[in-house]
């Protein structure tokens, strides 16, 4: 198993003398790649499995794209394999434009960044930063992992059940969500999502209480860790009451219940036969109790990986290192009393709404803060342009114009205006896509040497990079403009049969469109670069970045148990170019020379 | 490869792993019942009328009994253990087993006696809230069963091993039990009473 045991430098002698977990030596392929309790293989598994949904759940509204470009136009390719259900002569339903929709948002959220930024980074490169041998509860880790997968399939079979996939938006708002086709599987799924994640942030806060390195103090720990940790107070808390929604959800589709139901209603000329009285707004705040956390659990993870690459590509130490702690923290308590800013519209009174939206103004400081010192580490550093770094980069502008478009979202006034338009789609995936998901490619960059032991191709990496930097900010930015015209979100004609959309905004459409393909077409590079680099890419030995924090002290890839001395942290994280120092970075597990 | 702090505690935390995961545990199903007490208090507050009576006060109360006796029985499960007393452990934590097969017994009699008069979970808005707490309060009840027989049967095989780790997985079941007794505690009052 231990093939790193061998290395230049006399470490391969360590290694031999320490054993290195000789019971484990002869697991077969199934206990090792499949059902492994491995951290570091569990990680993989997460990064692999949410890769492979952003993809999917990415195609997904490509095809919708089409249907916005050219609607009631033949879907090409693969319109004709879509079936009369979803789109007779390739022409798409309305109804499958829905399912395309609601399963884009849950993909991408639940089943592809989530997994990848915590199940995937989180496993495979908290624990070696930290000094663990292990996750706290590796068993629990493989049970978090499969449970996940089992939800993800789920969701994929509610594709091919009869009436299709869940069609009521991500947010599943009730009554709609409780009488249309495809709702059962999609909370069923919900729900072992949310076991995945409950299970996977108990692990992660017990590994970063109890496991951390001798020396390792709270005030030592990579931003990265401290981003993880937050993350996961967030899931711990937060999913429950989704869950608890979740359940209710269901009894009301499946155990004829009402809470969600109010009285009365009609449904296609039929006055329900319901016992009634239920509240349609408590699934709102039942679901954006959750779902307001989870922008934080999208964004964290993110501005952690940024984080890192920053420190080493600038050869600084991070600007404000307590600062960020410190907004981080604060930023993980607000987090859970904004929620309603995403119900103005729900006219649930102007006491709750300026409540709200003071403490929306007021969680916007931390985020500033940890943007602007980001920002400041840049100063008068001579930075190294690796692809990692141009992603992380990108990162800053992306999510400063993300974060500011946000706030007139954060004043009822103006989210009279622009609720439920383009211009919210604009606003919320310029902190998801350009933002979260390009730090989500740094980090992929940043950390393949370390899991294979080989480097990615850089010219590859800048093809990509450049070519989804431009076309993403084509996608989303003229949606702020079809946004302020009025257009509304869900139009699966593109809003054609309203006035107010023609000229401008409406052929904004075909501009888009063509951009999200061409998007499509520069990740092939990325797909290309990443199978090829695992088999023929550099070989790197444990520090290719020389870096500073406790990953980069083990072997790459790194053997079972870590690793192979005790790990012991003598400094804070990110010292680089210490003045007197003899190179310009000074690792944490570098005894200080007397 | 060994995890640190399984079973022994660390010096600066003073806590062992299993203990930090499972109060966390804990704290999410603090968040889990929150959101359905929410819940209960919000249908009510907007109902326009609520139903009194409809439930067995009796067989509740008796339920309640047996539930805080099951939490006293747990205890000594753990302090006799701590006492090297095998035998009693062994009594206290069967006697809690079967105590909380009573309360599941009671608990479909209850049940069973609604659905013959027709009123599933369907009927009102009470009874929706009714099935959904007390069934979920069910299936932790039925969750901490088998996490109960898994620790008389096979399970108990760790105490000969490791009798400082078995400990400790009793005690985080009597963490986890006290919690099922308290959820009980409040759905008592809420439900059958006011």
């Amino acid at each position: 198993m231990d093939k790193t045991g061998i290395h230049p430098g006399g470490e391969g002698v360590q290694a031999v003398a320490h054993g290195h977990d000789p019971h484990h030596e002869e697991l077969g392929f199934w206990r090792k790649y499949v059902f492994s309790v491995d951290h570091k293989v569990i990680g993989i598994q997460y990064a692999f499995t949410g890769l492979l949904f952003l993809l999917f759940g990415f195609t997904l509204m490509m095809i919708m794209r089409w249907q916005l470009a050219y609607p009631g136009r033949p879907i090409p390719l693969i319109g004709l394999w879509l079936g009369q259900a979803r789109a007779p002569m390739g022409i798409m339903l309305p109804e499958f434009y829905n399912q395309l929709g609601a399963m884009h948002g849950t993909i991408m959220v639940f089943m592809g960044v989530v997994p990848l930024a915590v199940g995937g980074f989180g496993n495979f490169v908290m624990p070696l930063q930290i000094g663990a041998p292990d996750m706290a509860f590796p068993k629990l880790n493989m049970m978090s992992y499969w449970v996940y997968f089992v939800g993800g399939v789920t969701m994929l079979a509610s594709f091919f059940m009869r009436g299709g996939a869940a069609q009521s938006g991500w947010t599943s708002y009730p009554p709609l969500a409780v009488i249309s086709d495809g709702q059962t599987m999609w909370l069923i799924g919900m729900i072992f999502l949310i076991t995945s994640s409950l299970l996977g942030s108990i692990n992660f806060i017990v590994t970063i209480v109890q496991l951390r390195a001798k020396g390792l103090s709270y005030m030592r720990l990579p931003f990265f860790v401290w981003a993880q940790f937050v993350t996961s107070f967030l899931l711990l808390l937060a999913f429950p009451p989704l869950e608890a929604a979740g359940v209710l959800q269901l009894m009301d589709r499946v155990a004829g219940t009402s809470f969600f139901m109010p009285s009365g209603l009609v449904v296609s000329g039929k006055v329900l036969t319901i016992s009634g009285n239920g509240n349609p707004l408590l699934w709102q705040h039942l679901f954006w109790f959750l779902a307001h956390p989870e922008v934080y659990v999208l964004i964290l993870p993110a501005m952690g990986i940024v984080a890192e690459i920053i420190a080493n590509n600038t050869r600084k130490p991070l600007w404000g290192y307590k600062a960020l702690v410190y907004s981080v923290t604060f930023l993980g308590f607000m987090s859970f009393i904004v929620w309603a800013h995403h119900m103005f519209m729900t006219g649930m009174g102007t006491t709750m709404s300026a409540f709200f939206q003071t403490t929306t103004m007021i969680i916007s400081i931390p985020s500033v803060v940890i943007l602007t010192a980001l920002l400041l580490s840049l100063w008068g550093a001579s930075i190294r342009f690796t692809t990692p770094m141009l992603f992380a980069l990108a990162f800053l502008p992306m999510f400063g114009i993300g974060g500011l478009t946000g706030l007139p979202l954060g004043l009822a006034p103006s989210d009279i205006h622009l609720h439920d338009t383009y211009y919210v789609i604009g606003h919320f995936h310029y902190v998801v896509a350009p933002g979260t998901i390009f730090a989500l490619f740094a980090g992929i960059y940043y950390w393949f040497p370390k899991a294979t032991g080989r480097k990615m191709n850089e010219l590859l990496g800048a093809i990509h990079f450049w070519g989804s930097f431009i076309c993403i900010n084509i996608v989303f930015m003229p949606m702020f403009i079809q946004g302020l015209a009025g257009m509304n979100r869900r139009m699966y004609d593109g809003g054609a049969q309203y006035a107010h959309n023609a000229g401008l905004p409406l052929k904004l459409n075909l501009v888009i469109g063509m951009a999200a393909w061409t998007l499509g077409l520069f990740q092939i590079p990325f797909i290309i670069n990443f199978f090829t680099s695992i088999f023929w890419g550099k070989t790197v030995d444990r520090n290719p970045w020389e870096a500073t924090t406790l990953e980069w002290s083990t072997p790459s890839p790194p053997g079972h148990g870590n690793f192979l001395t005790e790990p012991i942290v003598y400094r804070a994280p990110y010292e680089y170019s210490v003045p007197g120092a003899a190179k310009d970075f000074s690792p944490q597990f570098e005894p200080e020379k007397a | 490869m060994n995890i640190p702090y399984t079973v022994e505690e660390r010096p600066d935390t003073g806590l062992t792993n299993g203990k930090l995961g499972i109060w966390l545990f804990l704290a999410s199903e603090v968040m889990l019942f929150g959101a359905l007490f929410s819940t209960y208090i919000i249908l009510r507050t907007g109902a326009p009328e609520w139903p009194h009576g409809e439930l067995n006060i009796l067989l509740g109360a008796i339920n309640t009994v047996i539930l805080i006796t099951s939490s006293v029985t747990m205890v000594m499960a753990w302090a006799s253990l701590k006492l090297k007393d095998w035998a009693k452990h062994r009594l206290y934590l069967i006697a809690t087993f079967v105590l909380a097969g009573v309360f599941l017994v009671n608990k479909y009699f209850e049940y069973k006696d609604h659905f013959d008069k027709g009123e599933g979970p369907w009927h009102s808005t009470f009874t929706a809230i009714y099935f959904t707490l007390t069934g979920l309060h069910g299936l932790h009840i039925l969750g901490g069963m088998i996490v109960m027989l898994y620790l008389i049967g096979p399970g108990a095989r760790l105490w000969k091993k490791n009798p400082d780790q078995f400990a400790n997985r009793i005690e985080a079941t009597g963490l986890y039990w006290h919690f099922v007794d308290l959820v009980w505690i409040f759905l008592f009052p809420v439900l059958y009473l006011l």
